[in-house]
């Protein structure tokens, strides 16, 4: 898939298409143009972490739902092994939204169940844009519970915009599906390590995120509400999202010093749709460093602390 | 949450939904369902039911209580809690100052101690007065103290929902609520402890997604509407009218999604015999 470039990055989309340009020129038998493709490289190379290192909320929320970033399949295939996927909740459907199966990482059995987006268009709608409908997060649940039950540690990555808003989701029952998982996830006597790798979007995406240890990406958000529909309430006006964006705190590195997640997860200079094979390699790192520290504990030691973890989560007064 | 304020009315009359959260001052009122005019007294006398259609008004956490536990039973947990605006989000200080002086609560929920049918309680009822009821830091840390309380206390958890769901002004915090009164409910299941969650008009969002819609037994009020995603949202999501009825208290017993539906005249009575199994 080529390379799709954000608003703000059209600044680095010019400098790289001239180096494209000159590239191309070069092995053409033109004149050698080495040197200064290299000075353009560095000129972009530049440009590219200076706009990274700076980003707005609303441009990480943008970044996060990047065309180009990589999915819950494409880390799978990146950092595990022997992956097999499974499908259905044994009840109404599959949901290819959804995916999870066994994998070993490292060699080590794990389960891995996660938010899968669609890159075409075809498989966007086959995909449904990544919104689960409650056969989704019951598939989700029969593996947290098979995870359990063989003893596995279980692994998910959350990117959502949010469950389906649908008929035949209300029918179902998307709300008791979504509140199930965070019942059963507070309980699983199994090491639980959760990042969220793009968009985590409400209650769909916590639906598969009560962990031992909870990580974002550096350039992934997360919310109580899209920033769209917040702008749509505060001012009926969904264009004012960036403004949402900012009042929300949805960053990674917002969530950090709230204390709502553990690790914020570096990615490659230029977000992680432009190195995911770098990408993979860090998140990798991170989620067997955590995977390591966690999965030495007591089953009802973890469960504990897990409890605690979320317990504590919540501002207010008391007088 | 903002979805209740213009909503469409709906093609079949009768299931015509209640645009007012409470009923207003004066001699006579209008029934939000059947229209008629109605002596107010009448409707107060009959637990707030429209005489003639049947049609339950919204009623605030206080006025739920009579008609929910043993009367004289209830004894408020004032733990002092109240919420903190640590966002700086706009206009909330304001909100929360203008839903106090309506309300004069701290917060859109009550917890307390009580008893039903005799038995002792954990008992949380939210006001949908308080900001569409909706579940903030403070609300979530009231439910999981009364779940504590009640595995503490060894005694059945009893919540009464009315929410527009999790409170966007405290951010990520609000979304958090959900995970931290689940995972209470969760405790409270394994200490063998009964949850009975009462459903009524309306329970939408991080509420139906978490604690509400976990109950051992849940029960609904007639009528009320209850779903994940707000009408509105649905409709321009997939761009179809929506079928009469639709997020019903009666369409979600019809699709598997409660136990009972419970007039408001019998909710005491049924909560009664309900605790009297677990008791016995
Ligand atoms: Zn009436």
């Amino acid at each position: 898939m080529p390379q799709e470039y954000l608003e703000f990055e059209k600044p680095i989309a010019e400098l790289e298409k001239k180096i494209e340009e000159l590239t191309l020129f070069t092995s053409n038998g033109g004149i050698d143009l080495e040197e200064e493709i290299l000075k353009l490289q560095k000129k972009s190379d530049q440009l590219l972490a200076e706009i990274y290192s700076k980003l707005s909320p609303w441009q990480k929320v943008q970044i996060s739902r990047h065309a180009n970033r990589p999915y819950t399949l494409d880390y799978i295939e990146a950092m595990m092994t022997d992956f097999v996927e499974m499908h259905g909740d044994r009840a109404f459907a599959d949901d290819p939204a959804i995916v999870c199966g066994m994998a070993k990482l490292d060699g080590a059995p794990v389960v891995v169940i996660g938010h899968q987006k669609g890159r075409t268009t075809k498989e966007r709608v086959i995909r449904n844009f990544g919104q689960p409908n409650p056969e989704g997060y019951r598939k989700a649940l029969r593996l947290m519970r098979f995870a359990e039950k063989f003893n596995r540690p279980l692994i998910t990555f959350i990117d959502t915009q949010g469950a389906y808003p649908g008929i035949g989701a209300e029918e179902r029952g998307q709300g008791e599906s979504i509140a199930r998982n965070l019942y059963v996830m507070s309980m699983l006597k199994i090491p639980i390590v959760t990042v969220v790798i793009g968009e985590g979007g409400s209650g769909g995406a916590l639906a598969l995120g009560i962990a031992d240890r909870v990580m974002m990406l550096e350039h992934a958000t997360y919310s109580v509400i899209s920033p769209e529909g917040c702008a749509a309430i505060l001012w009926n006006n969904g264009a004012k999202a960036s403004e949402a964006a900012e009042l929300l705190k949805v960053t990674a590195q917002d969530l950090f010093q709230m204390k709502v997640i553990d690790e914020v997860v570096e990615e490659p200079i230029g977000g992680a749709h432009r190195d995911p094979r770098r990408a993979s390699e860090l998140l990798k790192e991170a989620i067997t460093r955590n995977l390591g520290e966690v999965r030495s504990m007591e089953p009802d030691e973890l469960v504990k602390l897990r409890y605690e973890k979320f317990r504590k989560l919540g501002t207010f007064d008391q007088l | 949450m903002a979805w209740f304020k213009k909503e469409r009315p709906e093609s079949a009359a009768q299931e015509a939904p209640a645009k007012k959260v409470k009923i207003p001052e004066g001699l006579w009122i209008k029934c939000d369902n059947c229209k008629e005019i109605i002596y107010r007294k009448e409707v107060d006398k009959n637990l707030k039911v429209c005489p003639k259609c049947d049609y339950h008004f919204r009623i605030s956490a206080s006025e739920r209580l009579p008609y929910l536990v043993d009367e004289g039973s209830f004894l408020e947990v004032e733990d002092g809690l109240s919420p903190k605006d640590f966002l700086n989000f706009k206009d909330y200080k304001d909100k929360l100052k203008s839903s106090r002086k309506k309300t004069g609560l701290k917060d859109a929920i009550i917890s307390g101690e009580a008893k039903i049918g005799g038995k002792p309680v954990s008992v949380v009822v939210m006001d949908f007065n308080f900001m569409g009821g909706s579940m903030g830091s403070v609300v979530g840390e009231k439910i999981t103290r009364a779940v504590e309380r009640a595995i503490e206390k060894r005694t059945a958890f009893v919540s009464v929902a009315s929410s527009g769901g999790a409170r966007m002004q405290e951010g990520i915090l609000s979304l958090m609520q959900m995970a931290k009164t689940s995972a209470a409910v969760a405790r409270l299941g394994q200490a063998g402890l009964p949850f009975i969650s009462v459903l009524t008009d309306p329970t939408f969002g991080g509420v139906t997604a978490s604690f509400a819609m976990l109950g051992d037994i849940i029960v609904a009020e007639p009528k009320s509407l209850i779903g994940f995603a707000g009408p509105r949202v649905i409709e321009q999501t997939i761009k179809q009218q929506l079928p009469g009825g639709f997020q019903r208290a009666e369409f979600l017993l019809e699709h598997g999604m409660i136990d009972m539906i419970v007039p408001r005249k019998d909710l005491r009575a049924t909560l009664a015999k309900v605790l009297d199994f677990f008791a016995a």
